[in-house]
């Protein structure tokens, strides 16, 4: 048993390996967060009047606004006056080639494994690449605009394509949603932006790769996504960050529009630095991510496979307006060491004959707390409602916790709503077993724990599933018992 | 190729194994019978490298080597193969997944490069033949659903697919209706060599009909009181054991 631990803490203590930092010349703002501050992201990213208007009135409401107390997190105390809010790479790339790409950012999303051009070619997929505060660079422009579709920079969407911007922007997640929606909405300095038009079916992944790189930075992205009538599109999104003491503050909002009979599926794999086997440093990710499905027979897939990160908040939600209108949520959550993890969905059934599902996979090794935080709501005009939820808890060691805890509000009589949980550990027969058939300790966690999560694996992209396992396992090495 | 002198083991402080004393060379299949609760499956798990029991005295020697001193996964990629009376179900791993890692490692071991995908498939297809086991089994999680049958029919699938050294079958035969049975006699018979060896843990002496021993040993209260021929075995069907172990019965 001992022995087990030991392998089981090699494993887990696995060093991150996305750790290193670019030396890159930054343009930052000083620290703190005013009126001016808000100003100043918006003129140095030379933005229309109504943007600033609608910074401002997010910042003001942030300003009587508190934090979200509620989650099972220990979150100590956040100066938001000691973070730097805009930190832009010096050399502003030019989107149009990437010959004029600062050659050591696309160094950095080298080592990162994510060659922005002819290997995304040929894997056929479209990058859109956000270091620090700024849209590096987006590929396949062309190629989707022959398609009518619109996918860049967030900064570039206000600029180019403002009418559709300020249709959608926080028509999913206004800013007087939460805290950090308000701060996000005052102070998000990019993001991506995408526009699938009526009845064009993508015919690419699209892909949001997202780098924290400077000291002291808090990241602040925006997502906005939106599907017309008949559309499909499938979206992924990665991240990493520096190894660094101090924690560093993400909090990002994503809003998806999924117009009638379109279809979405967004696919993320976290990987932001988790903080070091003893809970120094890592990054908090404090997220508003939701969706709504707003005409009939629209479908909206969440799929995350979530590693990184020393604190989550994250509850990614489908709004099923529309009739018929399909909402899921598939998600791997691991937390190892001192991680914490407070994940999970909102499923909200407005429309008639709406269907959910929720399959969360949550892994808990170290001393990490992992709980799983779901609601799903039945209004009372959402007749024929069907949701079906299964959280699952995998405990690796003696001294991790995994919570659950289940919302259900259900005031349509017609609906049908179902729950499952089961919480397991790995037994020592299980690795006995896979140990006799010549497969290491370490090796048959990984095997066991991937099993585990196959369901919501299978739900990503085929070389996005290939990188969550290996993921999974490398997270996890040293941890069984 | 395995010898084991004065094997002593304990679990939660309770002593099993008593001085077993036991060898076995190339090409050779033992028997070791035994009532209920002699330390059957207890020497077995030892033989593996289970970590409920430890060892307290003696020595194992296995192909010139400290088994004692190797881990379990160690002993398995040597070619030591446990088939488990009551294997275990791993969800969501499939048999295939499965199977391509512990081959891969038996390999690694033998200085062999991993088998390709192609190679791979044909390989598992041709010893699933071998214990009449559907390939279709395959895509499916380790012993997950499958029935009483097809777990035990796995456990011989797997030992042809890792062409063991040394092979200790726990008690494969119990449950086993006669069909089965029969097949996965055949699929041990089909795997013998002068190569190797096998050591059956068994209960009833039916698969004795299937299977021929060159030796048959009856384990008593952790230790191998009696060895003999295939007759022995016979003879214990008739008789029992009472015969036997009466003189222990003090111990």
């Amino acid at each position: 048993m001992a022995e087990q631990d030991k392998i089981l803490s090699d494993i887990t203590a696995k060093e991150y390996e996305y750790g290193f930092v670019t030396d890159i010349e930054t343009h930052t703002l000083p620290k703190g967060l005013s009126e001016d501050v808000v100003r100043q992201i918006s003129a140095l990213k030379g933005e229309p009047e109504w943007m600033l208007e609608y910074r401002l009135k997010a910042y003001r409401k942030w300003l009587t606004m508190e934090l979200p107390q509620w989650a099972h997190l220990n979150i100590p105390p956040i100066d938001f006056q000691d973070i730097i809010y805009f930190a832009a790479p010096k050399k502003q790339p030019d989107k149009k080639s990437m010959d004029e790409v600062d050659p050591k950012l696309r160094e950095t999303f080298d080592k990162l494994g994510i060659p922005l051009e002819e290997q995304m070619a040929l894997a056929g997929v479209a990058v859109d690449a956000v270091m620090d505060s700024v849209s590096v660079k987006t590929t396949f422009r062309e190629t989707l605009a022959e398609k009518g579709i619109i996918f860049c920079s967030m900064s570039e969407a206000i600029r180019e394509y403002p009418d559709l911007v300020r249709k959608y922007l926080g028509s999913v997640v206004p800013y007087t949603d939460n805290f950090y929606s308000a701060l996000n909405a005052a102070v998000f300095s990019d993001g991506s932006f995408c526009y699938i038009p009526k009845g064009v079916r993508c015919p690419m992944e699209l892909s949001t790769y997202f780098r924290i790189n400077a000291a002291g930075t808090g990241q602040f992205e925006r997502t906005l996504i939106v599907a017309d009538e008949g559309a499909y599109v499938s979206y992924l999104e990665g991240c990493t960050a520096p190894m660094r003491d101090e924690n560093q503050l993400h909090a990002a909002v994503v809003e998806i529009v999924v117009e009638k009979d379109a279809e979405v599926k967004y696919s993320t794999v976290q990987n932001w630095y988790p903080g070091d086997k003893d809970g120094k440093g890592g990054v908090y990710n404090f997220v508003t991510k939701r969706g709504i499905c707003r005409g009939d027979n629209a479908r909206l897939s969440w799929t995350q496979v979530e590693t990184g990160s020393a604190i989550t908040w994250k509850y990614p939600s489908c709004v099923l307006l529309g009739d018929n209108s399909v909402g899921e949520f598939y998600s791997v959550a691991l937390t190892n060491n001192y991680q914490q993890a407070d994940t999970g969905t909102k499923m909200i059934h407005l429309g008639r004959n709406t269907r959910s599902r929720i399959v969360s996979k949550g892994i808990s090794a170290g001393r990490s707390q992992n709980s799983y935080r779901g609601l799903v709501k039945v209004a009372a005009g959402a007749e024929g409602a069907r949701n079906f939820s299964q959280c699952d808890s995998l405990l690796l060691g003696d001294k991790c916790g995994a919570h659950t805890f289940p919302y259900i509000d259900c005031h349509n009589t017609s609906a049908v709503v179902e729950h499952e949980a089961t919480t397991s550990k790995i037994s020592d027969d299980q690795l006995f077993y896979c140990n006799q058939r010549g497969i290491g300790t370490e090796e048959a966690v990984g095997l066991i724990v991937n099993g585990y999560a196959k369901e919501v694996l299978a739900k990503l992209p085929m070389e996005f599933a290939v990188e969550a396992q290996k993921l999974l396992a490398i997270s996890l090495e040293g941890s069984v018992g | 190729m395995l010898k084991v002198k004065n094997l002593h083991a304990t679990v939660d402080g309770k002593e099993i194994l008593r001085g077993i004393d036991f060898e076995v060379k190339a090409g050779e299949v033992h028997a070791i019978m035994g009532p209920n609760g002699s330390g059957k499956s207890t020497f077995a798990s030892v033989l593996a490298g289970n970590e409920k029991f430890t060892v307290t005295e003696g020595t194992v020697e296995y192909g010139g080597e400290d088994l004692l001193e190797l881990s379990i996964e160690e002993r398995a990629r040597k070619g030591l193969f446990l088939g488990f009376q009551y294997p275990v179900e791993i969800p969501g791993v499939s048999m295939a997944n499965f199977m391509k890692l512990a081959v891969a490692e038996r390999r690694k071991a033998q200085g062999l490069e991993p088998l390709t995908a192609g190679g791979m498939l044909k390989y598992m297809r041709e010893k699933a033949a071998v214990v009449e086991l559907d390939a279709k089994l395959m895509s499916r999680a380790v012993n997950e659903g499958f029935s009483g049958g097809e777990k035990k029919k796995n456990e011989i699938f797997q030992m042809a697919m890792l062409e063991p050294k040394l092979a200790v079958l726990d008690e494969t035969d119990s449950g086993l209706d006669i069909d089965a049975l029969r097949i996965v006699a055949t699929g041990v018979n089909r795997l013998r060599s002068e190569q190797n060896a096998t050591v059956l843990i068994t209960h009833y002496q039916r698969l004795l009909d299937y299977i021929q021993p060159d030796f048959v040993h009856v384990l008593y209260k952790g230790r191998i009181i009696y060895s003999g021929d295939k007759s022995l075995a016979l003879k214990l069907e008739k008789e029992g054991y009472d015969w036997l172990i009466a003189d222990y019965k003090e111990d």
